[in-house]
């Protein structure tokens, strides 16, 4: 860049950054940093009072909180990893499948498959509840008809399948996403990179493995982390399936359940603002570890395979 | 469709300069009722706005489950609508200390209620009242009568009775005996521990001694009432434990099930779905025993202080007192159970039936919603999770009722006595 | 082209294993859209069968359309939907040029800050932002939910957008910088169009919880002219619900919109993506 047009493009800068900016400070980290503020403050007779520390002490020195808030990151930690193992392969999967130029009905498949994208939790819960009720038949008249009833479950009402359960339902929800995206980059992977490969003898899976994988690796960590910020979040689905109680037995709890029921309330619990934005504050933290650790050590070690 | 609106609104200046010469004033209730929305459309504001000419009421209710928390928001930030529907006890108790909802102690239309319906939005002391009671609901069992009848049985007297006509049903086979489910656990909490229980700890006895210190959670009564709930899972349908409140009122409507364990609220439902005839029978008793039903007081009326309708609003709740709409509100919605001591007449038979039993059995409210939700862990909540893991099978008796006075414990300190 | 090796086993294979997934990702969908054309009992009976002269049913619909303007609310969520997006991918899309384009001090920073949002949930900012358009006056106007939306969904516009912009040739713009083009004209004509299947992908990822959000129409615009369609289908899910024909024609008729705005929006998204690819 030459040095004569620099003072110029200071002004853009400001500029182009401007809209967002504001937009964003006034109605996102203002309102979030004055909740956020509270979890240093306790409610002594209306009155807000800065406590310090004091709500965090509680939230890990008394079992009734410390209990709940490990359990629920434990949770989240169990839905993180079933979407990594699960919702992340079968997108590259299908991703892949799609790429292939000589496949047809292209649009049709991908269409599909990103439906349950856009649905809302509300409509997703609801239907899957259907389905594997035990009264309606659907789950068990299916398993029936290759004659292996004895399978079914009321998955939702177990207390050891329930949290796995709405997990896979989250995937079928989501798999669209990664098929999208890397279906995107394995589209933009140039023809000259794969015919050099070809020339050189590798073709089919051997070319996905060795030239295919390496040039998507930046979609996939960006589709990690932003399964891990989701699945971190998480909280409508289990909300909608399983209630603000996390039922059964608090089984599904996810620390985004204990946030919602702690800070707004629940039934003829009160709401506890102070409370509920300690939780909140150490959600965000978990968060910003994980998101830390990507930008710093796995996205700065992928950009070397960028072309 | 421009020109409509134009023609609507020339319509209603007209008709504003010609009938009211008095301002229009524009009341909103906020409430959890969302099923009652056609009833309060069709039927009880029109009644309301026929008497009160110049005061319009707009019924603007929030699905159950979003309801506190998004009426929370909206009073803290000032645009709650003017009239709030009230939940018991403690939950409206931390409403208005916090300045949510305006003292009413001074409305004459109090007198029309007696102390039990009062003490549900009284502070403890009974100095100050915020909400006119509207009404109560009772817990019972609801039966299919046709099925009954085929099968030859008669409603139970005594718990005995009871889990020897369950068996019966199990072996015929044609029924599912009770349609309950766990997998929203209020109803093991409210339709299970506290329908059944409050024989076990007799009713208001229990309940006082245990705020007063005097029992604990621990002993006979509470755990017994633990141990009969825990005989339930297997008269339940299939896979219960992942059935919901819909499905069970579904399986129950659609003539699969023989018997619910109801709440009087669902008359009005059952009667638009089921196509048999119906009947009720209250919590059979222990031998011996006497008869106890669980009578709570459940929802009321109060005023948002920061309405700018204050006199409007009041206006309104002074109707809420009255006779007139207790009757109004009984009929229109039966198995609310009107609050006033005003001498109302039900036309529902199975209300009727269900209402009666107040005169033979002692009544009593759900046994923690009264100063012991008032904590974390709070007790009304704890005891949906305990009362469903009974059910599941996946905690005993005893265990629940440790689970219980261990929470109770951790913040509760009995007054000295 | 090249690749004529294809074993036509493998692409066989290929669409049976599409196939199935395409019926586990459609088959709740259809469960829904089917039971809502039938009579209650036949819901029950048999919930995989289509309706026939007997259990065919209408009744649902017409207790959900007797019960809201759905039209009105369709029109509310589009206009919500449309002018979030627009205002997402706009500022969205700057402020990634900004940071991606330009070294400056706090550049980082900046990111980070822009980032943060990504980390907390915005309803946790409910009572705040409550305040504000109270003060504001735009409580129960289709703006402030358009506002709050474009604040939440631009942590992760810039994020990707940013990510995706450090990939476009900085040859490309050093040319256009030596034609005499202003930074202005580079972002707009040069850099826009390239990264047109971002720009999609952001449009579909912001599209989803925008349009299915209850929370903001509940709390910011409840009253009858400004409630969207996900709110006024509510009314059917609460927790006193049992009409399973409402509730099934409130949920197919909430489904139905989305999925022909997305079965529009999708050529478009493709045709970005692969006008992308071919640059």
């Amino acid at each position: 860049m030459t040095t004569e047009t620099r003072p110029k493009r200071r002004w853009q800068i400001l500029v182009f950054l401007a809209p967002a900016v504001l937009v964003y400070t006034a109605l996102m980290i203002l309102p979030l940093f004055g909740t956020l503020k509270l979890a240093l403050y306790e409610n002594v007779n209306e009155q807000q009072v800065f406590v310090g520390f004091k709500n965090f002490a509680t939230l890990f020195g008394d079992p009734n909180w410390s209990e709940a808030f490990w359990r629920g990151l434990k949770n989240n930690t169990w839905f993180f990893i079933i979407h990594m193992l699960v919702q992340n392969p079968i997108g590259v999967a299908i991703a892949a499948m799609l790429s292939v130029p000589a496949l047809r009905f292209k649009a049709f498949y991908r269409t599909a498959i990103f439906i349950p994208t856009i649905m809302s939790f509300v409509i997703v819960g609801f239907a899957w509840k259907l389905i594997l009720s035990p009264l309606w038949g659907i789950a068990p008249g299916l398993l029936d008809a290759v004659g292996l009833k004895h399978l079914f479950q009321p998955w939702l009402g177990k207390e050891e399948y329930a949290l796995t359960t709405i997990a896979l339902i989250s995937v079928w929800q989501y798999v669209g996403i990664p098929m999208m995206l890397i279906y995107a980059a394995l589209l933009s992977i140039p023809d000259e990179v794969l015919e050099a490969g070809e020339i050189d003898g590798i073709t089919g899976m051997k070319a996905f493995w060795k030239i295919k994988l390496p040039l998507i690796l930046p979609s996939i960590g960006i589709i990690s982390i932003l399964t891990f910020v989701g699945n971190f979040n998480a909280f409508d689905l289990v909300y909608t399936i399983e209630g603000a109680m996390a039922a059964p037995n608090f089984s599904t709890e996810v620390m985004g359940t204990l946030m919602f029921r702690t800070f707004f309330g629940h039934q003829t619990q009160p709401g506890d603002p102070n409370m509920g934005s300690a939780i909140a504050m150490m959600m965000f933290l978990v968060i910003l570890a994980g998101v830390t650790i990507y930008l710093f050590f796995i996205q700065t070690r992928m950009r070397r395979y960028q072309f | 469709m421009k020109a409509s609106r134009l023609a609507g609104v020339l319509l209603a200046t007209t008709v504003l300069g010609t009938a009211a010469s008095a301002q229009e004033t524009t009341l909103t209730i906020e409430s959890w009722r969302n099923d009652d929305l056609t009833i309060w459309q069709d039927k009880i504001i029109p009644a309301f706005e026929a008497s009160h000419p110049g005061i319009k009421v707009v019924f603007a209710p929030t699905a159950p489950a979003q309801y506190n928390s998004a009426l929370n928001a909206k009073l803290e930030a000032g645009t709650a609508g003017d009239l709030i529907t009230c939940r018991p006890f403690d939950g409206s108790l931390q409403m208005f200390q916090k300045g949510y909802l305006a003292d009413l102690t001074d409305m004459e239309v109090l007198n029309n209620f007696g102390d039990v319906a009062k003490s549900g939005w009284s502070t403890d002391d009974g100095s100050a009242t915020y909400c006119i009671p509207m009404a109560s609901v009772i817990h019972g069992f609801i039966y299919n009568k046709d099925a009954f009848d085929e099968m030859g049985l008669s409603e139970p007297k005594t718990t005995d009775e009871f889990y020897a006509m369950l068996d019966k049903i199990k072996e015929d086979g044609n029924y599912i005996p009770m349609a309950m489910g766990t997998a929203d656990e209020w109803e093991a909490a409210t339709m299970g521990y506290a329908n059944i229980g409050s024989k076990h700890w007799k009713g208001e006895e229990g309940r006082k001694a245990v705020i007063a210190g005097k029992m604990k959670l621990t002993e006979d009564g509470w755990v017994t009432a633990y141990e009969e709930l825990s005989r339930w899972g297997p008269y339940l349908g299939d896979g219960f434990e992942a059935q919901s409140y819909p499905d069970s009122q579904n399986l129950f409507t659609l003539g699969r099930a023989a018997i619910y364990p109801a709440g009087s609220w669902e008359i009005s439902g059952f009667n638009a779905q089921a196509d048999f005839k119906m009947g009720a029978f209250p919590p059979p008793v222990l031998p011996g025993g006497d008869c106890y039903i669980s009578d709570h007081v459940d929802i009321a009326m109060g005023m948002n202080p920061a309405s700018p309708n204050a006199d409007a609003a009041r206006t309104f709740l002074e109707w809420v007192g009255s006779p007139e709409f207790a009757g109004l509100y009984s009929n229109a919605l039966p198995g609310f159970f009107s609050l006033s001591n005003a001498d109302i007449t039900l036309e529902d038979p199975l209300a009727q039936t269900m209402v009666d039993w107040r005169k033979s059995c002692n009544s009593t409210i759900r046994p923690f919603s009264q100063i012991l939700a008032r904590g974390t862990p709070n007790l009304n909540t704890e005891y949906w999770v305990t009362s469903a893991n009974v059910i599941r099978g996946t905690m005993t008796p005893e265990e629940a009722a440790q689970h219980m006075q261990d929470a109770l414990d951790s913040w509760y300190t009995p007054p000295a006595q | 082209m090249q690749r004529v090796k294809h074993n036509p086993l493998n692409l066989a294979l290929a669409h049976l294993a599409l196939i199935i997934y395409t019926i586990i990702a459609l088959f709740p969908v259809l469960i829904i859209i089917i039971n809502s054309f039938k009579t209650r009992k036949a819901i029950f009976r048999d919930p995989l069968a289509l309706p026939n002269s007997e259990t065919f049913s209408l009744i649902g619909y017409e207790t959900v359309l007797k019960q809201g303007d759905y039209f009105g609310y369709f029109q509310n969520s589009f206009i919500v939907t449309v002018g979030s997006l627009f205002f997402i991918l706009l500022f969205g899309a700057m402020a990634a040029f900004a940071l991606s384009e330009y070294r400056f001090k706090g550049n980082t920073l900046m990111g980070l800050y822009l980032a943060l949002g990504i980390m907390i949930p915005i309803r946790l900012g409910t009572v705040a932002i409550l305040q504000f358009m109270v003060a504001t006056g735009l409580v129960n106007t289709l703006t402030a939910l358009i506002l709050v939306y474009t604040a939440s969904g631009l942590p992760i516009a810039i994020f990707i957008l940013s990510e995706f912009m450090r990939q476009v040739s900085a040859d490309l713009k050093d040319a256009g910088r030596i034609d005499g083009l202003s930074e202005y004209r580079i972002f707009f004509q040069l850099v826009l169009p390239l990264v047109r299947p971002a720009l999609a992908t952001v449009a579909v990822f912001n599209m989803i919880p925008i349009w299915n959000d209850l929370w903001f129409p509940l709390i910011l615009a409840n009253s009858e002219e400004t409630k969207t369609l996900t709110l006024g289908s509510q009314v059917f899910i609460g927790q006193f619900v049992t009409d399973w024909n409402a509730v099934l024609s409130g949920l197919s008729m909430a489904i139905l919109p989305v999925m022909i705005l997305y079965i529009i929006f999708s050529k478009q998204l493709i045709r970005g993506i692969t006008s992308g690819a071919v640059k």
